[in-house]
């Protein structure tokens, strides 16, 4: 199955009107040693039936879990049928970038309530139109605070999500930039005396997160006159987007830049992806921030209307003096996160308590059994970590049930042995969690 | 039309939240009150409203599926409902990243499996699919050349750019630290050869080229292009986007190139989703297998796993494995297409630009009258002599017969540009109606200028005033 619609008689006639004898005298610019001779070496074509029924096959190769409980940066949470049917619309999904603005309303204006959401609940001035993820935006806002600064080290808490801080450290050694990592408090929460010492006046950007990765509640007012007085700027992550639903917004905390992951609201957990970077400022950054901006305008009858804007600051135009090269972004996946907030209105927050409701639940009752007790002692969303007597084990029981189990901190924090990272949204019910407390007693 | 903010009413709600199963405890016995919010400034509408306020934005919309969108550089073909179908199959979209491997080997495999598919294709070692957009695997694909002879102790700063370039790639050579240095074209639209042996010293890290570049040309050149930069000891970057051209026609590999992104979403049918999700897939030479991201698939037997075991990796260029539901659709595509079927894309896009050139060619005036591959560039020189009209007025005027206009002022190497590429899946009927429509818009700028220059007449919006946006930007709603 090919798509193209073409007839011989059709190709006939058209390379008639070119005036060649066949197709191959199209490609004659290829020099003749490079044209291939022979087919590659893929399987053959497909029908449409078989396609469906190979794909069938590939995807029950997969176990779908009863129960996650993994969090770690990606989360399970029920998505509204309206969701699904919008972005369906295929006006919306076959369409490119709204660079023709006159045909492309309905996304801009789409984009520009969905910036407006972001803003509002990150308490920022500015939200973009998203970025690939969490984690590229949150390298992104350090990049742009070292060239807007002109400095170049980078202090990033060990509580931030570890594989972000790999981005981070990726994109800051592509740039020149040095990244210094900051270790937690004993509670899990930031360690102000140690990070208020590493942040020195070359320091472009300090980069927390809120909930952090253990899924601890920061409070970043007490950092930002530390990370304010010596000139740097504040970047504020998170990976779990409907925490944004409870808790007071970074914006409002002293945060200058909000970076996360927007996939809770409204985008299923796909393998990891396409996901969507939410990315939020100040107003003083408006003209800085990368990606695409809509905007409101009239139009000639003085009619109201949307454009993409400022655009000088990209790269299309600015070039190697854009900021960023980011081109495409994760438009459709925006659209379902603001179709995803408008379902719930208010009731963001509701659904927020209840996460934290449940995550409550699961952890008293795993705290109860033996040799189980939490690692920190901060305050926590919808995610906490456990220590137990044999995380191995634990998953392992959990596993043969068919439940994803917790995320082994030690992976990448070697000092936090035997301790789970472990979620629980509105997805697991009361009977789902104590199946799980007494398959791990 | 109005906002959803200004739709709402309090009270309101499309989403009910489930019962609380479990004892509720006070918020503020476990979180301090100053950190919590008091209240989400959401819209509140009926399920109904939702529905009908983003039905409306999509009938203000144009898509593939609206009409025709010959967007050069962006290959707006057809996106086949199979692939989006299969993308939706639970066994693809309810997998959490971190799930065990034993969870998830139908994900690996079909990722595995693509990055084989990728290789054959373009004659690549290997393929990353880490990267979430082509500008994201051109960042990739540069730092990966970084990262070649920083482990070598070659300090090298420049990174050599033509001219006719997209504006990410010397966007990418800056945010890898290099300094980017524009190599000119030629008369018949190729790399300058003379200014590019001039340039390639022995401080360049390399050549970014887009092939077929941007003009829609092939480089006749390759193997003196080739041939100056691994001279030079240095690496020939393939800007992947033109991809579309060329498939089972010939290959980067074979070309000589050491890097290539691609876009899925341009080449390999996924679609765009109004800006995102892409998906920009890196391949690489042997010479830079080593630094590919982590983490990457490794099979054992018949059982895949993730590995970060690559000492010399760049590291991550986003958290997990890349735009994974988009990689699954761009795999249905190639299953269906097989290897002739993919042939028969780059053959058939090649053959429906050369035959719009041909149609085209005596009414708006060609910036380089050669063969094209799978975009022709036309200038709209004469309609700015004859009659004032400009190139952004001739789009506008499409808008009004129903059509998406081409790329415009773009590259930049061709005043006035206009950049069509009507791809493969494109009847014959298609482009002879949007040939009709061109040729009568060239005859309107002759006898009727003003009508051209005051289009848009039938949008939802007429010509938005993009001056005011910039000056007062107004980017959130203030209500």
């Amino acid at each position: 199955m090919d798509y193209v619609p073409h007839t011989p008689e059709d190709q006939k006639k058209m390379m008639q009107t070119i005036g060649i004898a066949g197709l191959d005298d199209l490609f004659a610019d290829i020099p003749e040693k490079y044209r291939l001779k022979q087919l590659l070496n893929l399987p053959p074509a497909m029908s449409e039936q078989e396609v469906w029924g190979l794909m069938q096959q590939i995807g029950a190769q997969n176990v779908i879990p009863a129960v996650t409980l993994t969090g770690a940066g990606a989360y399970h949470h029920f998505i509204p049928a309206v969701v699904g049917h919008v972005i369906s619309r295929s006006e919306f999904y076959t369409a490119y970038t709204p660079y023709q603005a006159e045909i492309s309303q309905g996304i801009l204006q789409a984009i520009y309530e969905y910036q407006t959401m972001i803003a509002g609940l990150t308490g920022m001035q500015v939200a973009n139109a998203s970025m690939y993820d969490g984690a590229s935006a949150m390298a992104e806002a350090a990049v742009l605070a070292a060239k807007t600064l002109n400095r170049t080290k980078i202090v990033i808490n060990r509580s931030v999500h570890p594989q972000y801080r790999q981005v981070v450290k990726t994109y800051a050694w592509s740039n020149g930039y040095e990244v210094v990592e900051v270790p937690y408090a004993d509670n899990g929460q930031l360690n102000r005396s140690v990070l208020a010492e590493a942040v020195d006046h070359n320091t472009a950007a300090v980069l927390v997160q809120t909930p952090n990765f253990f899924g601890i509640i920061e409070d970043i007012t007490s950092i930002e006159a530390a990370v304010h007085a010596k000139g740097a700027l504040l970047v504020s992550g998170f990976t779990e987007a409907t925490s944004l639903g409870i808790l007071k917004p970074a914006g409002a905390m002293g945060a200058d830049f909000v970076v996360g992951e927007g996939q809770a609201f409204g985008n299923p957990m796909n393998y990891g992806g396409p996901y969507l970077g939410i990315f939020a400022s100040t107003d003083k950054f408006l003209r800085k921030i990368p990606g695409r901006l809509a905007g409101a305008t009239l139009d000639k009858d003085g009619q109201r209307g949307f454009v993409l804007t400022l655009q000088t600051r990209e790269q299309h135009i600015r070039r190697e003096r854009a900021t960023s090269n980011i081109c495409s972004n994760e438009a459709l996946c925006a659209l379902a996160a603001a179709v995803y907030l408008v379902c719930l209105g208010k009731n963001l927050k509701k659904l927020a308590e209840l996460n934290f409701q449940k995550a409550q639940y699961l952890k008293t009752h795993l705290s109860r059994l033996e040799g189980w007790e939490p690692v920190f002692s901060g305050p926590v969303y919808n995610e906490f970590a456990m220590r137990c007597p044999d995380a191995k084990v634990v998953n392992r029981r959990l596993q043969n049930e068919g439940i994803i189990g917790g995320y082994a901190l030690e992976n990448e924090y070697p000092e936090l042995k035997n301790s789970l990272l472990l979620c629980a949204t509105e997805m697991l019910s009361r009977e789902d969690m104590d199946r799980i407390v007494s398959i791990a007693r | 039309m109005d906002l959803i903010f200004e739709k709402s009413r309090p009270g309101r709600t499309a989403g009910g939240i489930p019962v609380c199963d479990v004892p509720e405890i006070a918020l503020d016995q476990v979180i301090e009150q100053r950190l919590l919010r008091e209240d989400v400034d959401l819209p509140e509408v009926a399920e109904v409203d939702l529905i009908r306020h983003y039905t409306t934005l999509s009938r203000r919309n144009f898509g593939v599926d609206v009409g025709f969108y010959p967007l050069g550089s962006c290959t707006m073909k057809y996106n086949p409902k199979i692939n989006e179908d299969v993308a939706r199959l639970p066994g693809f979209t309810a997998l959490h990243p971190l799930a065990p491997a034993e969870f998830a080997q139908g994900d690996m495999r079909m990722m595995y499996e693509l990055q084989g598919f990728l290789s054959e294709i373009f004659g690549m070692a290997d393929f990353t699919l880490q990267p979430a957009a082509g500008a994201h695997g051109e960042l990739t694909g540069v730092m990966m050349m970084k990262k070649y002879f920083e482990t070598r102790g070659d300090d090298r700063r420049r990174i050599l750019i033509p001219d006719a370039a997209h504006g990410t790639n010397p966007a990418t050579g800056a945010l890898c630290g290099f300094q980017t240095v524009t190599v000119r074209s030629n008369a018949e639209g190729g790399v300058d050869m003379d200014h590019l042996r001039e340039l390639m010293t022995g401080d360049a890290v390399g050549l970014m080229l887009t092939n077929p570049n941007t003009l829609g040309l092939f480089e006749r050149n390759i193997e003196g292009v080739s041939d100056i930069v691994h001279s030079r000891g240095g690496l020939l970057y393939c800007d992947g986007a033109n991809a579309n051209a060329f498939m089972g026609k010939t290959r980067a590999g074979d070309l000589g190139f050491d890097v290539i992104q691609l876009n899925l979403h341009k080449t390999f049918s996924t679609p765009h989703g109004c800006g995102g999700p892409g998906s920009g897939p890196v391949g690489v030479s042997d010479k830079l297998v080593d630094y590919l991201p982590v983490p990457r698939i490794v099979k054992d037997g018949d059982r895949y796993a993730w590995s970060e075991d690559f000492p010399d990796t760049i590291g991550r260029v986003r958290a997990f494995y890349g735009n994974f539901n988009v990689m699954v659709k761009a795999y249905a595509y190639i299953r269906s297409l097989g290897p002739d079927g993919l042939r028969k894309v780059s053959e058939v896009a090649v053959l429906n630009a050369n035959y719009l050139k041909e149609k085209l060619k005596p009414y708006f005036d060609l910036a380089y009258d050669r063969t094209c591959m799978h975009e022709c560039v036309f200038t709209g020189h004469r309609q700015v002599r004859e009659s004032g009209v400009h190139t952004s007025d001739i789009a506008k005027r499409l808008l009004d017969y129903g059509y998406h206009p081409p790329t415009i002022y773009f590259p930049m190497i061709v005043p006035e540009a206009i950049m069509i590429e009507p791809n493969e899946t494109e009847s014959l009927e298609t482009l002879d109606a949007f040939c009709d429509v061109m040729i009568a818009i060239a005859r309107e700028a002759r006898e009727e200028p003003e009508k051209v220059k005051s289009a848009p007449l039938t949008t939802p919006v007429r010509r938005l005033d993009e001056v005011r946006a910039a000056r007062e930007p107004d980017v959130c709603w203030k209500g």
